[in-house]
């Protein structure tokens, strides 16, 4: 297996599966703890049009993406913030008809031969070094917002009123988040696609959910998880020929799967149970301190 | 007048279209410890949010240490805030102390993580709330009523100068509700902390705050809890549904079953 990486091309796509693996569980912590999963898929899927305008207008379908990306997200952002509208209408709008645009541009681009399947699946061996170059700067942004933001962030996730008492501009957090956000999915279509992209932003951080009860823990399995997931997925692909962000996934869903089976908070159920039969006096005095 | 922090000015405020304070004229000065009164739905909340600067009135100014609300700046980390309610996340993966240390955000500042001065205040702030030894637990673990200490210990962590507790002893038990508010009372009295406290524990007011608002979209009365706390000032504020009766200079009261809720 080891020998694989002589070859330039799983050079890379080790790279690129590190990188997509860590920014999105780290995004998808957030992601997870907001309830935000459907916005990704939201997002994800925007990003198809994003691609076929590429195409259409004969440029990168990488950039297109990422400004459209950038654009839906914003617009979700903005058409929930008035409150008539809950998120994931608005979501449920852009979701349909940014795929429906992506669709009529594809039916546009007769005889053309375009490489859609690539973007709607990945192909993470196939990534050159320019994408992998652009790949560096966009995880480096998110990582660095993420630091620095990071206390800020959290309070926004738990409480966002808190927040906004505080003075932070829970619009102008939200606007960062949504970015960040943005940036990630399109950063992941090469390596899983723009159909399983969602996939990775929430699983690996579900996953650490199970297994963690702090928010830094939870980051840092969540990342834990989903760079495995990707190595794990990339190697299995690489060996057997199978596709790539299909394999990524599927590993990232087994490993959901196993973390669920040993969760501490149903071995703590457990235990709780069994000792409230027991009716400890400790426990009794811990909720009245008189 | 000098001393005047909080200052509404003929404020009027509304959701949607519906006004739910009209023309407000009230001031907090330093020191002050203020009991705000008033049915459900009355706008306590509003007016606390309308003073953090969350809601805006649509008339009238309103100034907190002499600046409009929303542009307090450094002044921010001053003020303390106990919400009523929250809606948080049970699950959410946060211990009980990184839940206080979160009300310290803005006093840590952007980028920064916190010092040994803070985790200091955090331990000063549970100890006070006797939360001490559930500072490593999960939030969501715990009962309502400790649930709810935590947001006073996040408060406190600010070690503000003036804090706004609305309805904070809601869902403690009788015990740690008397025990907060004698803590309250001579923080007050020794820190010369400014404090509005939203309840609707009518015999408790009279014995620790120093004046008393009662509100019912407007200001009722305002003034010494002795002489606001009339049968005919509380008759006003929660209209003709309640009954009263009197045990010496405290007040006690009965709420009939009302027909219709807030209008
Ligand atoms: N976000 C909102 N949107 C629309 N109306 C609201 C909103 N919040 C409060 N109201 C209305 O404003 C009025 C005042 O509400 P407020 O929460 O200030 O009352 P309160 O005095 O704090 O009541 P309680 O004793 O129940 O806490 C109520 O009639 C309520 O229905
Ligand atoms: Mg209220």
């Amino acid at each position: 297996m080891l020998e694989l990486l002589q070859f330039t091309f799983m050079q890379r796509a080790l790279i690129a599966a590190t990188l997509t693996g860590a920014v999105c569980a780290v995004i998808g912590v957030y992601v997870v703890l907001r309830g935000m999963s459907f916005i990704g898929a939201g997002i994800s899927h925007a990003s198809f049009g994003g691609v076929a305008l590429g195409f259409f207008l004969r440029i990168n379908p990488f950039h297109t993406a990422v400004v459209f990306c950038l654009l839906v997200a914003w617009l979700i952002g903005w058409v929930s913030e008035r409150q008539r509208l809950r998120e994931d209408a608005a979501v449920g709008i852009f979701f349909a008809s940014t795929m429906a645009f992506g669709v009529l541009l594809v039916g546009l681009l007769k005889g053309v031969q375009v490489d859609l399947f690539g973007y709607l699946f990945g192909n993470i061996l196939a990534i050159s070094s320019t994408e992998l170059l652009s790949m560096v700067a966009l995880a480096l942004v998110v990582f660095t917002v993420i630091v620095f933001f990071y206390k800020e962030l959290l309070l926004l996730t738990f409480d966002a009123e808190m927040a906004a008492v505080i003075g932070l501009s829970v619009r102008g957090f939200n606007f960062i988040f949504l970015t960040l956000l943005a940036l990630t999915i399109v950063l992941s279509i090469k390596a899983v696609g723009i159909v399983l992209v969602s996939a990775l932003l929430v699983i690996p951080a579900a996953s650490a959910a199970q297994l963690t009860d702090r928010f830094r823990n939870m980051m840092i399995v969540s990342v834990v998880f989903g760079v495995v997931s990707c190595w794990v997925g990339l190697f299995l692909s690489a060996v057997l020929d199978i596709a790539s962000g299909a394999t990524i996934v599927l590993t990232a869903t087994f490993f959901f799967f196993i973390s669920m089976l040993i969760s501490p908070q149903r071995k703590k159920m457990r235990m709780r149970i069994g000792k409230l039969q027991k009716q400890s006096p400790e426990e009794y005095q811990e909720s009245n301190p008189y | 007048m000098s001393d005047s922090l909080i200052e509404l000015n003929q404020v009027s405020v509304a959701y949607q279209d519906k006004i739910v304070l009209e023309d407000i004229s009230l001031s907090v000065n330093r020191g002050d410890f203020l009991g705000i009164l008033g049915p459900n739905g009355s706008g306590k909340t509003t007016l606390l949010r309308t003073i953090l600067g969350l809601t805006k009135p649509f008339s009238g100014q309103v100034s907190v240490f002499g600046r409009h609300p929303q542009r307090l700046g450094k002044l921010r980390e001053k003020i303390g805030y106990v919400p009523q309610q929250s809606q948080l996340d049970l699950s959410f993966p946060i211990a009980v102390k990184d839940v206080v240390m979160l009300g310290r955000t803005h006093k840590i500042g952007l980028g920064k993580s916190p010092g040994k001065k803070d985790h200091e205040a955090v331990q000063r702030a549970l100890k006070l709330v006797y939360l001490e030894d559930l500072a490593e637990r999960q939030f969501g673990r715990l009962s309502g009523g400790q649930r709810q200490r935590v947001l006073i210990a996040r408060a406190l962590a600010l070690e503000p100068e003036v804090l706004m507790l609305d309805e904070p002893t809601a869902a403690l038990d009788v015990g740690v509700a008397e025990s907060f508010f004698d803590w309250l009372h001579t923080t007050h009295a020794n820190l010369g902390l400014t404090l509005l406290l939203v309840t609707h524990d009518v015999a408790v007011v009279p014995r620790y705050v120093t004046a008393v608002a009662c509100l019912n979209k407007h200001l009722v009365a305002h003034g010494l809890p002795e002489t606001v706390l009339t049968e005919e000032g509380l008759h006003a504020m929660y209209g003709c549904g309640a009954l009263f009766f009197h045990h010496g200079s405290v007040p006690h009261m009965v709420v009939a079953r009302k027909n219709q809720s807030d209008g």
